[in-house]
């Protein structure tokens, strides 16, 4: 009851319809891609179904970052590290799931580990043959993680770019942590060479479309989870404590609080975009930690416009497409373009795509724009008004 | 000891320094429980440090900090002491700029602070009657759905007021409530304090001495982190030492 009426709120029209679309594009892509015949001119192709799941879940990582950027104000440049966490715990599943069909064909031992010469499955790849296992450790481990470092940043009254400095060499840290061979997860080169998720081959069209339709409802339950903790009274804190932090405080609430919450529910939701990123792809590794990367979705919510639930899907949707089309024209040029994409953003769109169209939107909107007008006219004539009473 | 624990607040030989330089020196302070008190001192005078102290920003070196008699403030942080009953206003007017004057308001608003009751909040009756009460008492009705980081200057301290009224505090401080206020603004700031004062305890923060004599109650004047001279405004205003910190030396 209070949880309909919690998730109820957040469902503003435009959200509703947000929601509505992401369910019709999980519908009718996989359709479009498994029943139209391939001369269809709505024939979507294998690669593109990959390549837009693949986005899918850059668009739920950017509204992950968002719910802590944009609404609480904590610039958190390791976002990166959180996906990846959840693509790893994914990848160890889909690892497991080889069985005796690797290339040494070991029942237990996943390649890499045959390969130097482990005896036995480390204690912390347990468990994971299990799917039910590595969805509850898709949730937990990034949550803890964003728990413990929240935890001591937030209560030290870290802040501003201290902050996002430590965000940055945790994702760093993590990074150079894989790398290592003996640190179990397959070292450089990561996992790969996934052959089956719950019993269907990975590579199978309906396979892909499926999880198509799954990162596509994950970003759906995203939005309505987003919408309606920033709807409720708790979002109006938090960009509260995004505001004026102090005042907060001296109001009763305690903003690391807040913000450990807010850090944490992003963290699953950046997760949960990792693990539905890593049978897309086919591969998992190290380079997923790369501080690169975590700025890379820091553009992408920019761009879309941050403090919105639309713009950072927009902004990951719109950037990502910009790469594949231009690293395909002129691949050497594309990290200059992304650069200078986030310096002009910066310059002329502060607010971004969405926050730039919504501003302009109410302008042309002279209906809406009239009572504001009066109302800013008639505050001198109010407090004129009001001013002789007071001295009475 | 009977000021101690019949007092709302009793500050007895508080210390603080901050390298080596003592903002607050030995200051000892005693609020009787519905009092409303001024306090001035020139620039220095470790008046905002007080606050501080008072609100656990700060923790005092040595010396006692009592609330309504019993409660420890040196061992509260400031969430704790805001929900016990004290409310702060800075000095420089602290509003959430991006909210409505209606939303200050209902954050603000007594209640639980926890981050389940704030998710799944849902504001009661009661609650929307304190809001409309408020928004009167600040004269900020008109402006209810108005964004908080659009009024002007004298709204914005008077929607802070606000806010700290919504926390229904035991005592008020109020930290240069007037500064940059044209005249009409400032009569009409005593006059909501004097109102506030009813049924409140406050302290208050001022330079503008016009303002203090205005609300007409007992002065507290600070130098050096300690007190000066305290009583009526014309007791304090003679008052050879005042004059001397006033006036130079």
């Amino acid at each position: 009851m209070i949880l309909t009426h919690f998730l109820k709120k957040g469902l503003t029209w435009p959200i509703t319809l947000t929601i509505l679309i992401i369910l019709a594009i999980a519908v009718a892509v996989p359709f479009s891609n498994l029943y139209l015949d391939p001369a269809h001119p709505l024939h979507v192709p294998n690669h593109l179904v990959g390549l837009f799941g693949k986005y899918l879940t850059y668009a739920l990582l950017a509204l992950a970052l968002d719910l802590v950027w944009g609404y609480c104000g904590i610039l958190s440049l390791g976002h990166g590290a959180f996906f990846a966490l959840g693509g790893y715990a994914m990848g160890m599943y889909l690892m497991r799931q080889i069985g005796s069909r690797g290339v040494y064909g070991d029942p237990v031992l996943p390649d890499f580990m045959v390969f130097l010469n482990w005896q036995e499955l480390p204690w912390f790849w347990y468990g994971f043959d299990q799917f039910w296992f590595a969805a509850l450790m898709i949730i937990l481990v990034p949550g803890g993680l964003a728990f413990i470092f929240g935890w001591f940043a937030f209560r030290s009254r870290v802040t501003g770019v201290y902050l996002s400095i430590i965000t940055q060499a945790m994702t760093y840290a993590l990074l150079l942590a894989f790398f290592r061979n003996d640190m179990g997860f397959g070292g450089n080169n990561g996992l790969t060479d996934f052959k089956d998720i719950l019993g269907y081959d990975i590579q199978a069209s309906t396979t892909r479309a499926g999880l198509f339709s799954a990162s596509a409802i994950a970003l759906a339950l995203g939005v309505l989870i987003t919408a309606a903790i920033t709807g409720s009274q708790f979002g109006k804190l938090m960009i509260a404590v995004r505001d004026a932090e102090s005042r907060t405080r001296f109001l009763g609430y305690r903003p690391e609080m807040v913000k450990l919450f807010a850090f944490v529910v992003s963290a699953i939701m950046a997760g949960i975009a990792g693990a539905l990123y890593v049978p897309q792809v086919g591969i998992i590794n190290p380079g997923e930690f790369a501080p690169a990367n975590s700025i890379e979705v820091v553009v992408w919510t920019a761009v879309g416009g941050r403090g919105t639930i639309i713009g950072p899907i927009i902004g990951a949707l719109v950037v990502n497409g910009g790469k594949s089309w231009f690293t395909g024209a002129f691949p050497e040029y594309w990290l200059f373009a992304l650069g200078g994409l986030f310096v002009l953003v910066t310059l002329l769109l502060p607010k971004g795509i969405v926050g730039t169209v919504r501003d302009g939107w109410a302008k042309l909107r002279p209906a809406k724009q009239a009572p504001i007008e009066s109302d800013t006219t008639q505050k001198p004539a109010d407090q004129a008004n009001s001013q002789p009473q007071a001295a009475e | 000891m009977t000021d101690k624990t019949n007092s709302l607040l009793y500050l007895d030989g508080v210390s603080v320094s901050f390298d080596g330089f003592k903002a607050i020196n030995n200051l000892s302070l005693v609020l009787q429980q519905g009092e409303m008190r001024a306090i001035i001192g020139p620039n220095g005078a470790g008046k905002t440090t007080m606050m501080d102290i008072m609100t656990g920003k700060t923790r005092p070196d040595t010396g006692d900090v009592i609330f309504d008699g019993e409660i420890d403030l040196t061992s509260h942080d400031e969430a704790d002491i805001a929900t016990m009953g004290i409310g702060r206003k800075f000095q420089k007017p602290t509003v959430f700029e991006g909210h409505t004057v209606e939303d200050n308001i209902a954050l603000a608003l007594a209640g639980s602070r926890g981050i389940m009751a704030t998710l799944f909040h849902r504001r009661s009756e009661a609650g929307e009657g304190r809001i409309r009460q408020i928004l009167d008492t600040i004269r900020l009705s008109h402006l209810r759905g108005n964004t908080a980081g659009n009024l002007s200057h004298g709204q914005k301290q008077w929607l802070e007021i606000g806010m700290l009224l919504a926390q229904d505090p035991k005592l008020l401080l109020v930290d240069e409530p007037v500064a940059g206020m044209t005249d009409s603004e400032t009569e009409a700031t005593a006059s909501l304090l004097r109102d506030i004062a009813e049924d409140h305890s406050v302290i208050v923060v001022e330079h503008d001495m016009g303002f203090v004599r205005e609300l007409d109650v007992k002065v507290t004047c600070l130098h050096e982190g300690s007190v000066l001279s305290e009583g009526s405004l014309d007791h304090v205003s003679a008052d050879p030492k005042v004059i001397e910190v006033y006036l130079g030396r």
